[in-house]
């Protein structure tokens, strides 16, 4: 078995579990619907006032959906001493970090995908015409927060009060991403060309490659015993 | 051999006192404020050694799974983090009559702060994990990927915005610092280095007993 096609089961596999129990998606989205209340209600009605907070909003919206969705990644794998079976998988086991990455990724994107539709629709913003540029920034930005968010979850799983070290653990590792993307996504829907951000992306990219490069390096301990 | 190091680190402190207060000249424009920099340049000096030992000992940690290595890294991680308090809290102590405020979004200011949390975080991670064997491959790859992320987090942050003057003694060209002030600034580096050898030399002991 090849190490893409390994990685490639294990992508298969999650979306599969959650086409079929649509357990994250829906609660997910749901989640979404509600922070976007809430940063109505956080900020008041004023219109200047929400239009300067938004790409600020957007991106603590990814976060926290980010946070719910990437910490659960391998609670599946908990039931059923599944996690046993990844371990005894034979061959490189930083396949199953890319499997697991990619299908947080798909999971991320599609969050990502309602919440920036809700965002244009209830806060009136015209998301529409820096769509190619900011779908750039979306995905490398969702790119460094699930790689090592990824990473992180395979190790919280495995320890106490785990829903409150994931979030400690990852937001100040991801602060630069953070930056980045909001900075970004601010030069963006001011409406500024994409060479204007170009420092930021070349941020972003780099700090993904270090990001993905050390999860495949180091999954390999994360998954023994 | 531990116990000569805590006495050279004691009389390293003494003579950093008395370079700072005695030797040192009163600086011309802060006053009397400035020599909080004998505390805060060797703080954070010794943060980074100390952040750069975790790296060292969570690398060679998951290469030879020694659990000296682990100690080691545990341990500096946990000075580290005290040093970098000492840090933050003598630079706001020294921010609010030079600046007029304890605290600002600076670039530096907020790298430092950063890099405090990843650490904190990378000890609570050490706290929440019940196996020890576990706890070490764990914390490693925390402690590496915190120590990758350093230059991207001061790169991200430096864009972002700056206040704090840029660094004097390792920026490029002859030092503008006064040699009277430069002295008692490698004084206190010195005796802090030396405390800080004592601090982990003891608490690799601790851990080391700790563990059996």
């Amino acid at each position: 078995m090849t190490y893409v096609r390994r990685a490639w089961i294990v992508f298969q596999k999650d979306l599969l579990i959650e086409r079929r129990s649509k357990e994250q998606t829906n609660a997910l989205l749901f989640f979404c619907l509600v922070l976007l209340f809430l940063f109505q209600f956080a900020l008041g009605p004023d219109r200047d006032r929400l239009a300067a907070a938004l790409p600020g909003l957007l991106w603590l919206g990814f976060i926290l959906a980010g946070l719910l969705a990437l910490g659960r990644s391998f609670l599946a794998e908990r039931e059923n001493d599944c996690w046993e079976g990844l371990r005894l998988t034979p061959g490189d086991k930083s396949a199953i970090y890319l499997g697991k990455l990619a299908g947080n990724c798909v999971l991320m994107a599609a969050v990502e995908l309602v919440l920036v539709v809700l965002f244009g629709v209830f806060y009136n913003v015209d998301l529409w015409t820096p769509a190619a540029p900011l779908a750039l920034v979306l995905a490398l930005g969702t790119l460094g927060l699930a790689s090592v968010g990824t990473l992180f979850a395979a190790m919280t799983t495995q320890a106490r009060a785990r829903e409150l070290l994931f979030p400690v653990l990852l937001l100040p590792v991801q602060v630069p991403v953070l930056l980045a993307t909001v900075s970004a996504t601010q030069a963006l829907l001011l409406g500024q060309p994409l060479a204007d951000v170009a420092h930021w992306l070349k941020l972003l990219a780099g700090a993904d490659c270090v990001y993905v490069t050390i999860g495949i390096l180091t999954f390999e301990f994360v998954l023994e015993a | 051999m531990t116990r000569v190091l805590g006495w050279l680190a004691a009389l390293g402190l003494l003579a950093g006192v008395a370079a700072g207060f005695g030797y040192a000249p009163r600086e011309a424009i802060q006053g009397n404020v400035q020599r909080i920099m004998y505390l805060h340049v060797p703080s954070v000096l010794t943060a980074y050694l100390a952040f750069g030992l975790v790296l060292l000992g969570s690398i060679a940690y998951l290469a030879t799974r020694r659990p000296g290595w682990d100690r080691l890294a545990a341990s500096a991680a946990e000075i580290g983090v005290l040093f970098t308090a000492i840090t933050i809290v003598s630079g706001s102590i020294w921010g609010k009559p030079t600046w007029g405020t304890w605290w600002t979004w600076d670039a530096r200011l907020t790298s430092t702060a950063i890099l405090l949390l990843v650490y904190v975080g990378y000890l609570m991670l050490r706290g929440l994990v019940d196996d020890a064997e576990a706890r070490g491959r764990y914390a490693a790859v925390v402690g590496i990927l915190g120590a990758v992320n350093i230059p991207i987090v001061h790169f991200s942050v430096k864009w972002w915005r700056a206040l704090h003057q840029p660094s004097t003694i390792l920026g490029p060209g002859p030092s503008p610092i006064d040699p009277a002030i430069g002295l008692a600034l490698l004084v206190n580096w010195i005796a802090f280095t030396l405390l800080f050898a004592y601090f982990l030399a003891r608490r690799i002991e601790i851990a080391r007993l700790e563990e059996t």
